[in-house]
């Protein structure tokens, strides 16, 4: 499981630096959601990975963190998610206002003779 | 507290003086005078606890943890000079009333002065050295404000801007001194500083200390070589010279000097430094401004050169020395400021002050020439006035100096040289100007000024004549007390005289009188503009040079190392992380863990074939086919958001679901403003080397990035999990936090104040959003309806330029069925999100999530109903959800304080209610529910304002805030 784990955040991390690294505004942004995807799983991963231990506390049970996962990364990665979703937002307006004023979807905001 | 009241007086001055009208110039004087004369009252009222308890000290804690008090502290020598800057501020005031045109803005003029005053009583009475530094600073900026008070003139301007770089380089200097001088002594007060003298000077930092603190000393003080600032400073309206560039600021240079001199001097460094650069100031200032032809061009250099005078007299390590410099300085401030208002009075009332101009003066202002003589003969050394006192002691000073032999004989030489330029000059300034034939040749018929003009310079005078005739019963006293609390027990004995008897001073003072006498009768009885053999040494020249140099090499540095491209910026940054992920790596090696990992289940590798396919399709397509992409990179989102659920996070796979509806939404309601692409993708444009060279640099950047995380992940995931704070949450989750959800406890209340940031955050870019699109100007291109909608119309036969009718029941056409379904989806989406964020604490949920469900339901009304159609009747309006959910989660926070607690801590309520029985209340749940209406109100304004957009066609004005 864990091998796929990693291979799903490397294929993401790696979709999304390619992108990232292209010139147009459209492909930043669907990068960087890909690169949020792979951080936030690698964040998530640091918690180590299992399997029906939801970190709800069971009354019955009691609070014994050994029956639980780690909450502590689930919670950074929510912040994360919240976060990414309003830096996305931003970042399309600004890309909308700059196609808007200077009439080209480059992310230098000016056509160049390259690609 | 009198201390304290002395500091905040000219501050709270210079506020009152500012909001003064315009014209008020009387007001201002009153003011500004009032301000002046009573800190000088409060500051003359101390000296007798002064000579009682020696220092009078007082400080407010600021950051104690720190070790930084607020100090202020007033010894003898403080004392001296906070009476200087009183009294004569007093003085400057009276006289700048006169001197100020009706047409000046006054209420700017006295407000910086004021605040210089503030800032110059700040350097002198801080007891912290940090705190020096500070108003050390605030005086080169005022001093800047007010050189560049005629800020339409140019070489104000250029004088002013000079003065700051120069003056602040310095005191960027000294901070830097200060804080080394600091960690020497291991304290910045003042007093255990004073104290660390020994240790101090045997720290090998010691040498890089003393520069740093003379840099700054140097620069202010206009010691050679950075003297070039002060003539140009001259800009200034003469209060200003009179007062800071004579009297006050230039002297904190010196001030410093003395003050540290304690700790910092009796070295060979000091020697060569301090010393050094006084002497030199001191033959190159006067030699200067013999040929000067501006009368405060004069005043400016001659300045250089008692400021000149008064450094070697600190470099020369001896204390009787320091005293003379002390004495000097008192001195220099009153003759200094009087004939710069005498050169002020001159030129205000000929409309000149070129020397080469003026002539004669004496018969049409005879009141302001015996004023000028009379202060011009102090500044020469001419016995009975008080100038000639304290050079008397220099001269004493620099026979007895104690050096080897060749530095021993020409000391006093050069001091001789200097004194007759001195007495040149000062012949000079007064016979070109006072008498000679009448002129004609002015631009106003020249005529004594008013009393009240003459009045500051008549006192100042009539001090140098007391001083100069009775030092022992004006001065003496005072001058003891400085010195001694200075020097303490070191200080040495000393008699204030006028008459010593023959003796080798007083031959070398007559030397320089006959000898400088005789150097203007020779030489400069007219001289030229041309200064001979210094010509072709001229700090401006050399200043504007280095200004240049530095501009062009940022400018070459900004080549080298800037690209404005945002593409190589990413590129550099990712670089940077790669290396910096690799480093430690190739240092320490790398190998997989041992921890076991669990057995691959086929439905989990099926799900990520389909969530990487998506990636790398997502990243394939996202150039030509946007749409595509968009939906791909969604199914990679579902695919995240399913191994959430896949490995106990059901909050996370809850929130990412609706972020990734949410994110889609918005970005498809951007898609339309984007450029098209496939006609350039039909075009086919031959793809050169160069772009296939990128793209395979950027693909192995990304494949590089890629495995090295999915290698990174890998590694941690087979190691074992460290014992880290987790367990904490999980165990105190019930008792501590009353819930059962630990993730939800986590944000809501043990670290709530990190949600609390996160949903301003939010809050913040929701507003941004909204502002941005305010203005925005669609390409022209992307205004008509796009290709898909209007073949749709057209089958419908819907003619394009209907306007939406908000009357009808159900929108037309194609839309007519997904109204129907959406409109009964919206109350049991509210429902939905309700239940989210009320179980929240205790179950998968919360106010992220419940908030993102109810504004996913909205603006699915709009994508279906149309904007017309919903604004008639929904009304929600965004920008008061933001506020009410910062303030309800505020107030959650703020709640802990009635009952005496931090920000945030949560409380609980648990009882019976009539009718409603059991209870549970908490001000986590309030706090929850601002994070709900936050989420609501961000995510709405943030989709309708783009959706609004596409009104733009009906050129509507529809007001969001109270419309939407």
């Amino acid at each position: 499981m864990e091998i796929v784990f990693a291979i799903a955040i490397g294929v993401m991390a790696g979709s999304g630096i390619w992108l990232v690294l292209r010139p147009r505004t459209f492909q930043v942004i669907i990068g960087l959601s890909l690169l949020a995807y792979a951080v936030n799983l690698f964040i998530f991963g640091m918690g180590r990975l299992r399997v029906g231990a939801v970190p709800v506390i069971d009354p019955l049970t009691g609070s014994n963190p050994d029956l639980y996962t780690d909450p502590v990364p689930q919670a950074l990665v929510l912040t994360a998610i919240v976060i990414s979703f309003a830096t996305t937002a931003l970042f399309l307006v600004v890309l909308l206002a700059s196609r808007g004023l200077n009439g080209t979807d480059h992310v230098d905001g000016q056509e160049t003779d390259r690609e | 507290m009198s201390l304290l009241l002395i500091l905040l007086l000219p501050f709270v001055g210079s506020l009152c003086a500012a909001f003064l009208p315009a014209n008020a110039r009387n007001a201002e004087a009153w003011l500004a005078g009032i301000v002046a004369l009573a800190a000088a009252a409060l500051v003359a009222n101390l000296y007798p606890q002064i000579v009682a308890e020696g220092v009078i000290r007082m400080s407010i804690p600021w950051a104690p943890g720190l070790g930084l008090d607020f100090s202020l502290r007033m010894d003898g020598y403080a004392w001296l000079f906070a009476m200087l800057i009183t009294v004569i501020g007093a003085l400057v005031v009276v006289y700048a009333r006169y001197y100020m045109s009706p047409d000046d803005p006054v209420p700017r003029f006295f407000a910086f002065f004021l605040a210089f005053m503030g800032a110059m009583l700040g350097v002198v009475l801080s007891g912290n050295l940090l705190q020096i530094a500070m108003f050390w600073e605030l005086t080169s900026l005022a001093s800047f404000m007010l050189i560049a008070y005629w800020h339409h003139r140019v070489d104000a301007r250029r004088g002013a801007r000079m003065a700051l770089i120069v003056t602040g380089t310095g005191g960027l200097a000294l901070l830097g001194g200060m804080l080394l001088l600091g960690h020497m002594a291991g304290s910045y007060d003042l007093d255990a500083v004073l104290a660390a003298a020994d240790t101090i000077q045997s720290h090998p930092w010691y040498p890089v200390t003393l520069i740093l603190i003379v840099l700054g000393a140097l620069t202010k003080s206009a010691q050679f070589p950075f003297h070039f600032w002060l003539p140009h400073a001259m800009a200034a309206p003469t209060p200003v010279s009179a007062y800071l560039h004579s009297a006050t600021m230039v002297k904190a240079g010196v001030f410093l000097l003395a003050r540290f001199w304690p700790v910092l001097a009796g070295t060979d460094l000091w020697f060569w430094l301090v010393g050094g650069a006084g002497l030199c100031s001191l033959l190159i200032g006067a030699y200067l401004a013999l040929f000067q032809q501006d009368m405060k061009g004069v005043l400016a250099y001659s300045t250089i050169s008692h400021l000149g005078l008064i450094t070697l007299l600190l470099g020369m390590n001896s204390p009787l020395a320091l005293v003379a410099a002390v004495f000097h300085i008192a001195n220099h401030a009153t003759f200094k400021a009087s004939l710069f208002m005498a050169a002020g009075i001159v030129d205000h009332e000929t409309g000149t002050r070129n020397m080469q101009r003026l002539s004669g003066l004496y018969r049409a202002m005879p009141i302001t020439a015996t004023l000028a003589i009379v202060a011009a003969a102090a500044m020469a050394g001419v016995p009975l006035l008080n100038g000639f006192l304290s050079k008397e002691m220099f001269f004493a000073e620099t026979i007895f100096l104690d050096r080897p032999d060749w530095q021993h004989i020409s000391l006093p030489l050069v001091a001789t040289l200097a004194s007759m330029f001195s007495v040149a000059y000062s012949l000079r300034f007064i016979h070109q100007v006072f008498f000679g034939p009448p002129t004609d040749d002015l631009p106003r018929a020249p005529h004594e000024p008013t009393r009240w003009m003459l009045l500051p310079s008549a006192l100042l005078v009539l001090a140098c004549v007391l001083v100069g005739m009775f030092p022992g019963i004006t001065v003496g006293p005072y001058l003891r007390t400085a010195t001694d609390s200075i020097l303490g027990s070191d200080a040495p004995s000393y008699s204030l005289a006028v008459w010593h008897g023959l003796n080798l001073p007083l031959l070398m003072s007559a030397t320089a009188l006959i000898g400088g006498v005789v150097l203007y009768r020779a030489f400069l009885w007219r001289a030229g503009t041309e200064v001979p053999l210094l010509e072709r040494i001229d700090g401006k020249r050399i200043f504007d040079w280095s200004q240049t140099r530095l501009m062009s090499g940022a400018e070459q540095a900004m080549r080298w190392l800037f690209s404005p491209r945002l593409q190589m910026q990413l590129l550099v940054l990712f670089l940077v992380a790669l290396g910096g992920a690799l480093l430690p790596m190739l240092n320490t090696g790398s190998s997989w863990g041992t921890r076991e990992t669990m057995p691959l289940h086929p439905a989990f590798a099926l799900l990520w074939i389909v969530g990487g396919t998506c990636a790398l399709a997502a990243a394939w397509q996202a150039k030509h086919h946007r749409f595509a992409a968009l939906i791909l990179a969604g199914g990679a989102g579902l695919a995240t958001s399913l191994t959430f659920v896949w490995f106990s996070a059901p909050d996370l796979a809850l929130t990412q679901l609706t972020v990734e509806v949410v994110t889609a939404v918005l970005i498809l309601l951007g898609l339309r403003w984007l450029p098209p692409r496939e006609a350039r993708f039909a075009q086919g444009r031959p793809e050169t080397a160069r772009v296939r060279l990128r793209r395979l640099r950027d693909m192995s950047i990304a494949v590089a990035g890629g495995v090295g995380l999915a290698a990174l992940a890998y590694a941690i995931l087979t190691r074992p999990d460290i014992d880290g704070i987790s367990p904490f949450f999980i165990e105190q989750s019930l008792p501590r936090g009353g819930g059962l959800n630990v993730v939800n406890v986590i944000l809501v209340d043990f670290r709530g104040f990190d949600t609390l940031g996160e949903i301003t955050v939010l809050a913040v870019v929701a507003l941004t959003v909204f502002a941005l699109l305010r203005r925005f100007r669609p390409a022209p291109e992307s205004i008509p309806l796009p290709r898909q909608q209007r073949e749709q119309n057209a089958a419908d036969g819907i003619e394009e330029t209907r306007v939406p009718d908000p009357d009808a029941k159900l929108p037309g056409g194609y839309m007519m069925l997904p109204a129907v379904l959406v409109r009964l989806l919206l109350p049991l989406a509210m429902l939905v999100s309700l239940f989210f964020l009320l179980r929240g604490h205790n179950a998968p949920g919360g106010g992220f999530v419940g908030g993102l469900v109810l504004a996913t339901a909205i603006i699915l009304q709009y994508l279906v109903g149309g904007i017309v159609w919903v604004e008639s009747r929904l009304r929600i309006h965004p920008m008061v959800w933001i506020a009410l959910g910062l303030l309800s989660a505020a107030t959650a926070g703020a709640s802990a304080w009635l009952h005496g607690h931090p920000f945030l801590t949560s409380l609980a309520w648990h009882g019976e209610l009539p009718l409603l029985g059991e209870l549970h209340l908490s001000s986590v749940l309030l706090f929850d529910l601002g994070v709900y209406m936050l989420v609501v109100g961000a995510t709405v304004l943030m989709l309708v304002v783009i959706a609004h957009q596409s009104l733009r066609r009906h050129h509507r004005k529809l007001s969001l805030g109270g419309n939407a």
